[in-house]
């Protein structure tokens, strides 16, 4: 079982994107857990989503204590939340940042597992135009975690966008590039 | 053919209800059962149901309005929380008492104060006096079985009485989780038609609903509410035994997990059922004899069946997630004990309350449990007391 701790501020979409992931993994056939902790809710407040990815049924209905993987989608919750609590050495955590990893590492507690980082405003920015990093990151999730293989991941997400923006159609092509380009920048 | 889905256990509720495609849905939007009228008025506006979906003012008049639509013959129901579901307390009775077999889609939510939207069972178990049936489930899937069944059991000519189908709020409400549904027309045959013997538009029977009952009936009329509820356990056996015909999934009043040789056992109702067997599982493969009695009907209260299941246990734990102020322990330990004395059941017993206002319960909180009723027995003091799990100092 993969076990997966979304740390976001309310409004950037991390639900959404754990959501979106357990979508990807039940079409691959995996079984699946998306749910959000909440707590009061308003824009910016910090969020907490969790995922858990398994081959068998999932049972268990509690919180996650010592996740595989730590997203942070807001790099400025790096100084609010311990983000790397219980988070397993053998996993790792992928942060939002366009800063280096050496600046990023004196705030994960002494954490000694893998640090991913991605740059997804920037992303964002290049082929959506505007700042939505739930998709970087849900890219960046899916190369580190492999939780998904990413040419089934794309496929998928194609199909997803098609029916979530019927719409809009205009923004299907900046969301792939999106993923797309985030597969490549994640480090 | 079974569907292979993924969803929360709100859309899988509204999803039962579209397939079940019921009369009158009057509804008024309470976090975190809001989902449920929510997804369902878009079914409504998409033509997918010939339902009369009425957004009304408050939840008094909800309640109202789908007994009001019930009694008239029309299969209603409405969906609530927590404050939503006191402030329709009034029409919880006059729906019981004037035999109305609607349903009640509850999402479990603890009642203020302090104000708080997360799972508890306050709300239904400060209802369980009522006179509705309580059917509580673990898992989405069990959420969406639960809703087919419902009916059926509750419109039963031996029943005639409303029926509370209970969800754990966010935990399996706004979850997303694997499942499967059945076929439309599966559902539509397995549910049929409303026909009701009595109702307010036959133009053949004039009828009163609702009329004053003076004392030298009122009894009578209350006995008339348990037998119905007394006869709800064997209409809900049979109802549970064709549902697994025809979806290969199986129910009963409880579930008995790894229960048979057990020693040491906890009774617990809801989603922590599921956490538990992980629980259990681990526990198993050290040797330690452990199991579980989820309860999935609280009303009619299977206390019989419970105590002839419990027979051969050492100790139990009673877990409850609502409190009762009785310094004793919840419903399900109170009643729990009860079914055990009058069965000379003597297992020793220790009462814990668990999960208030979404205090989330973990995999280890059990092992604890399990060990406390392990010393129990083994020191063989009657524990006294009963205690608070996860409780910060």
């Amino acid at each position: 079982m993969i076990e997966i701790r979304w740390h976001g501020r309310g409004g950037q979409g991390a639900k959404t994107a754990a959501m979106l992931l357990a979508d990807v993994a039940f079409f691959t056939g995996k079984y699946v857990q998306a749910f959000p902790e909440y707590g009061p809710e308003r824009m910016g407040a910090p969020v907490t989503v969790y995922n858990r990815i398994d081959d068998k049924n999932i049972r268990v209905h509690s919180n996650i204590y010592q996740p595989d993987y730590s997203i942070v989608v807001d790099e400025s919750l790096l100084e609010v939340v311990d983000v790397t609590a219980g988070l397993k050495q053998s996993g790792a955590v992928i942060v939002n940042t366009s800063k280096s990893k050496e600046e990023i590492i004196p705030h994960l507690h002494g954490y000694e597992g893998e640090l991913y980082t991605i740059d997804a405003r920037k992303v964002s920015m290049e082929t959506l135009g505007k700042y939505f990093p739930n998709t970087p990151m849900l890219a960046a999730v899916v190369k580190v975690t492999k939780a998904v293989d990413e040419e089934t991941f794309l496929k998928e997400m194609e199909v997803s966008f098609k029916k979530k923006f019927a719409t809009k159609p205009e923004v299907i092509e900046g969301n792939l590039a999106a993923l797309r380009m985030a597969l490549k920048e994640v480090q | 053919m079974a569907k292979r889905e993924r969803l929360s256990g709100n859309e899988a509720a509204a999803i039962a209800l579209r397939q079940i495609n019921p009369d009158v849905f009057p509804a008024f939007p309470i976090t975190p059962s809001t989902e449920i009228p929510e997804y369902f008025s878009k079914f409504v506006a998409d033509g997918l149901v010939d339902t009369e979906f009425i957004p009304v003012e408050s939840e008094h008049s909800s309640m109202s309005a789908a007994l009001g639509a019930e009694a008239a013959g029309a299969r209603s129901l409405t969906a609530t929380s927590s404050c939503g579901m006191a402030l329709m307390w009034e029409e919880l009775y006059v729906a019981a008492s004037d035999r109305l077999p609607l349903m009640l889609a509850l999402v479990n939510r603890a009642l203020s104060g302090p104000i708080n939207i997360n799972c508890d069972h306050s709300d239904s178990m400060g209802a369980r006096d009522a006179g509705w049936i309580q059917l509580y489930a673990e898992s989405n899937q069990e959420v969406y079985d639960n809703f087919v069944m419902a009916y059926r059991i509750a419109e039963h000519k031996d029943v005639r009485l409303p029926i509370m189908v209970c969800q754990d709020g966010f935990i399996t409400s706004h979850a997303v989780q694997n499942m499967e549904l059945l076929e439309d027309e599966e559902v539509k045959n397995f549910v049929g038609e409303y026909e009701p013997e009595h109702y307010l538009l036959n133009s053949k029977e004039s009828m009163a609903v609702g009329p004053y009952g003076v004392s030298n009936y009122y009894m009578e009329s209350k006995y008339a509410q348990v037998v119905a509820m007394e006869n709800a356990k064997k209409v809900a056996v049979d109802v549970m035994n064709e549902f697994s015909k025809m979806s290969g999934r199986q129910y009963g009043l409880f579930e008995e997990y790894r229960l048979e040789d057990a020693e040491y056992a906890i009774v617990l109702i809801g989603s922590a059922a599921g956490t538990a067997k992980d629980a259990i599982d681990r526990f198993r493969e050290e040797g330690k004899k452990v199991g579980l009695l989820k309860i999935r009907f609280f009303r009619p209260f299977p206390g019989e069946e419970i105590a002839k299941a419990l027979s051969k246990v050492k100790a139990i734990g009673l877990m409850d997630r609502a409190e009762s102020f009785s310094t004793q322990g919840g419903p399900v330990g109170s009643e729990t004990l009860a079914a055990l004395h009058r069965a000379g059941n003597t297992a020793k017993t220790i009462e814990y309350m668990y999960g208030l206002g979404g205090r989330d319960i973990k995999v280890e909180d059990f092992w604890k449990v399990f060990d406390e009723l392990e010393e129990a027995t083994e020191t063989g003091n009657n524990p006294s007391g009963y205690r608070y799990i996860g409780l910060r100092e």
